[in-house]
C-alpha cells in the first residue's frame, strides 16, 4: 500500500495522520466544554504576583 | 557534494527583514516585562494559538528537523513512530492529561520553574537544588545539539565553515537570550512557528512531486532496499521504507534496539518530563485554553517532525534519481533489473586514467552502491582496462555517512535556490524559539532553584538576575564548547536522545506522582530521582557503547573496551531509559510505600478541588 511494504512502518505513517485527526476532533468537541473562569486560587495567585511586582 | 552558494543582496534583506522582525517581537514582550515572575512566566493569559505554537516551536527544532531528519535519512522511514509518539504523547497525553493539573497545581503552590513545582509539591529544598542542578548540568547537551544543527545547515547553505557559522549563531543567541524573557519568547515562537509551517509544507510537497507521487516515491526508495550500506545491514537495516530487523542476542537485532529504545522511546516519552515545556502549562488560563490548543499542537507536530523524516528518507530517492554522477569499478552486481551495483569509487586523473579514492574512515578504497546510468571503458593507474561504470547513488553516500549533513545537502541540491534562504530562516526560528527556551530554563534554574535555595532566599519572589544571566552565558559558552569539540555520528540525534532520557528518568514519576497520586511521599521523589538518574549516567558512561566510549572511563576500567557488556550482544545498544525509568518508578513506589506520607494539610493545599 502506498509504496511501502512493511506494515509496522505503514502503521506509523497511517497513525500518525490518525492520532492527528482525533486530536483535531477533541478541540473540535471539546471547544467549550470546559469552564474558563479563574478561580479564587488563581485570583489569589495573580494578588501574590501583583504584590511582588509592586514590590519593585 | 553542494557547490557553495554565495550570500546575495535579496538573501541579506530577507534574513535581515526576519531578524528585524523577530527583535521587534522581542522587544515588545521585553517592555512589558515588570517583574522576575513575570519575566519567568510570561504572562499568564496566552491564546490558544500562541499557547500551541510556541509549545511546539519550543519542542521542535534544528535537532529534530537536521538531526532527526538526518537520522531518518540514515535508518529510514521507521522514524515515523517517533512522529506518532510526538502527537500521542507529547501533544494529546501531554495536553489533555498532564496540562491542566500542572497549571493548577504551579498556580496553587506559586511555582514559577519545573524544580520548584517539584520542590514545593513534595515541601523539599533537596528536591528542587537536585532537579535544578541537573537541567542546569545537562541542558547545554541540548543546547549544543540545536546548535550543531543551524550550524550544519547554515555552513552548507552559505559555503563557510562550520565553526564560523557556530560563532554567529552564539552571538545571536545571546543578544537574544540574555536580555530578554518568555514572554518574549512566546511572541516570537509564534511568528517563527508561522514560518516553520511553511516550509515545511513547500518542502514535503515539492520532495513528492518532484519523484513523480506519493506511492511512486515511496514504491521507489522500497525498491532501493538491496541499496543500503554493508555496515548498516550488518546491524539489521532492511531498507529505508522498512523496521529494522528486531530480535535479541545478535548484532544484527543492534539497530533496532538503537532506533526504537533510544531515538524513539527515549524522546518520545522524554518531551513529558521536559522542564521548559511543563513551565508553558503554567502561562495558560484554562482547561479550555489547553483544549483549544490540542489540535493546533497536533497538525504542528505532524509537519515539523513527520516532513523532515519522510523528506530525510526519500532524499535517498531523489539523490539516487538526480544526485551527482559518480564513477567505479564494479565489485557485484546488485540488482541487474534495477541496474543497481556495488562500485569501488573512482576518479579520473589529470593523465585521463583512473585510481580509486581512498576512504579516511577505512584507509581503503571507497565502496558505494549506485543506480547504474552507464558503463564505458576505462583504464586504471597501471594501464589495465576494467568497465567503468558511472551512476548516482543515496544520499547516504553523498555526505559520507554523515546523518547531520543529509537534509542541509537535500536541501541545496535538490530546492529552488530562493527555497534555501527561507528554510534556513525556519531553521533559524526553529532553533532560536528552543534554545531560548533552553537557556532561560538554565537560568531560572541556577537562579530560582539553585542560588536562591542554596543561599535561602526563598522568601524573595524576586531571583536574582544578575545570577540567572550569568547562568546563561556560561550554559552558552558550555553549549558552543561541546558544539565546537564533539563531531561525530548523528550527533544531534544523540544528545538530543541523551537530554530527553536523563528528564524521563529522573523527573517522569516524580511528576507524574506529584501530580496525581497524594501518597508519594518525599522521600520516595527524592530517591526516585537519585535512582533514575544515577542509573542512566552510570548506563551512559559505562554501558551505552557509543557514549561511553566516547567519554573514555569505561576503556580505562575494562583495559580498552567500548562497554562493560561488550560481549553481550545488543545491551551496549540500549538505550539508558529502559533500565532507569522502571528503576526509577519503582523506587518511587516502594521508598513512598514504606516512608511517611505528606500532611492532609499540605495535600489540601495542593490539591484543594479534591478536598471540596
Amino acid at each position: 500500500m502506498i509504496g511501502i511494504d512493511d506494515p509496522y512502518v505503514l502503521f506509523a505513517y497511517f497513525g500518525t495522520i490518525a492520532v492527528a485527526i482525533i486530536s483535531v476532533l477533541y478541540g473540535l468537541i471539546r471547544r467549550n466544554a470546559a469552564l474558563d473562569v479563574l478561580t479564587e486560587e488563581d485570583r489569589h495567585w495573580a494578588m501574590d504576583e501583583r504584590e511582588a511586582e509592586d514590590g519593585l | 557534494m553542494t557547490e557553495a552558494s554565495s550570500v546575495g543582496w535579496i538573501d541579506i534583506v530577507v534574513i535581515l527583514a526576519y531578524l528585524l522582525t523577530t527583535a521587534y517581537l522581542g522587544w515588545l514582550g521585553y517592555r512589558g516585562t515588570r517583574s522576575a515572575a513575570d519575566f519567568l512566566v510570561g504572562g499568564r493569559s496566552a491564546h490558544p494559538i500562541i499557547m500551541a505554537v510556541s509549545y511546539g516551536a519550543t519542542f521542535i527544532s534544528t535537532a529534530a528537523i537536521v538531526g532527526f531528519g538526518g537520522v531518518a535519512g540514515l535508518f529510514g522511514m521507521s522514524l515515523l513512530w517517533l512522529t506518532f509518539l510526538n502527537i500521542a504523547v507529547g501533544i494529546f497525553i501531554a495536553f489533555v492529561f498532564f496540562g491542566e493539573p500542572t497549571r493548577r497545581l504551579g498556580h496553587h503552590l506559586g511555582a514559577h520553574t519545573f524544580p520548584e513545582l517539584l520542590g514545593l509539591r513534595y515541601q523539599s529544598r533537596g528536591i528542587q537544588i537536585f532537579a535544578g542542578a541537573l537541567v542546569f548540568l545537562f541542558m547545554p547537551l541540548y543546547s549544543a545539539a540545536v546548535m550543531t544543527g543551524g550550524s550544519i545547515f547554515a555552513a552548507t547553505q552559505f559555503g563557510i565553515d562550520f565553526e564560523v557559522a557556530l560563532l554567529i549563531f552564539a552571538v545571536i543567541t545571546a543578544a537574544y537570550v540574555i536580555p530578554g524573557g518568555l514572554k518574549a519568547v512566546m511572541y516570537t515562537d509564534t511568528f517563527q512557528g508561522f514560518v516553520m509551517v511553511l516550509a515545511m509544507i513547500f518542502l514535503l510537497v515539492f520532495t513528492y512531486s518532484s519523484l513523480g507521487g506519493i506511492t511512486e516515491a515511496h514504491r521507489y526508495l522500497t525498491d532501493m532496499a538491496d541499496m543500503v550500506p554493508a555496515p548498516l545491514k550488518e546491524m539489521g537495516h532492511q531498507g529505508w521504507t522498512a523496521m529494522p530487523a528486531f530480535g535479541w542476542g545478535a548484532k544484527s537485532y543492534d539497530l533496532w534496539w538503537i532506533v526504537i529504545s533510544s531515538i524513539i522511546l527515549g524522546v518520545g516519552i522524554g518531551v513529558l518530563a521536559q522542564p521548559q515545556l511543563i513551565v508553558r502549562f503554567m502561562t495558560v488560563r484554562s482547561r479550555r485554553e489547553l483544549d483549544r490548543a490540542v489540535p493546533i499542537g497536533a497538525v504542528f507536530i505532524m509537519l515539523m517532525t513527520g516532513t523532515p523524516f519522510l523528506v530525510g528518507s526519500l532524499s535517498n530517492a531523489w539523490m539516487a534519481q538526480n544526485g551527482p554522477i559518480l564513477h567505479g569499478k564494479l565489485v557485484q552486481e546488485l540488482n541487474a533489473d534495477k541496474g543497481h551495483a556495488l562500485v569501488e569509487l573512482m576518479r579520473e586523473t589529470e593523465s585521463g586514467g583512473w585510481e580509486p579514492i581512498i576512504s579516511p574512515k577505512i584507509q581503503a578504497p571507497a565502496k558505494a552502491p549506485l543506480v547504474v546510468t552507464e558503463r564505458s571503458s576505462g583504464t586504471d593507474a597501471n594501464g589495465q582496462p576494467f568497465q567503468l561504470i558511472a551512476g548516482r547513488s543515496t544520499a547516504v553516500t553523498y555526505v559520507k555517512g554523515d546523518a547531520d549533513k543529509i537534509i542541509p545537502t537535500f536541501i541545496s541540491s535538490a530546492l529552488p535556490h530562493w527555497f534555501g534562504v527561507v528554510f534556513l530562516l525556519a531553521l533559524m526560528a526553529a532553533a532560536m524559539s528552543t534554545i531560548s527556551s533552553q537557556f532561560h530554563t538554565i537560568g531560572t534554574a541556577a537562579g530560582r532553584d539553585l542560588y536562591e535555595r542554596i543561599t535561602q532566599k526563598g522568601e524573595s519572589h524576586e531571583p536574582n538576575l544578575l545570577v540567572m544571566r550569568l547562568a546563561i552565558v556560561l550554559g552558552l559558552m558550555i553549549a558552543v564548547t561541546i558544539s565546537y569539540t564533539v563531531r561525530q555520528e548523528y550527533v544531534i540525534a544523540r544528545f538530543t536522545a541523551i537530554f530527553f532520557g536523563l528528564c524521563a528518568a529522573s523527573f517522569l514519576p516524580a511528576y507524574i506522582g506529584g501530580l496525581f497520586f497524594r501518597r508519594v511521599t518525599r522521600a520516595g521523589a527524592m530517591a526516585s530521582m537519585v535512582v533514575g538518574a544515577g542509573t542512566s549516567l552510570f548506563w551512559l558512561l559505562l554501558v551505552k557503547a557509543k557514549e561511553a566510549s566516547a567519554i573514555g572511563l569505561v576503556q580505562i576500567l575494562t583495559g580498552g573496551k567500548s562497554s562493560i557488556l561488550e560481549d553481550y550482544p545488543n545491551w551496549p545498544s540500549v538505550d539508558p531509559i529502559v533500565v532507569a525509568l522502571p528503576a526509577a518508578l519503582l523506587t518511587l513506589i516502594l521508598v513512598s510505600a514504606v516512608t511517611r506520607p505528606p500532611s492532609a494539610e499540605h495535600l489540601r493545599r495542593c490539591f484543594p478541588e479534591r478536598s471540596s
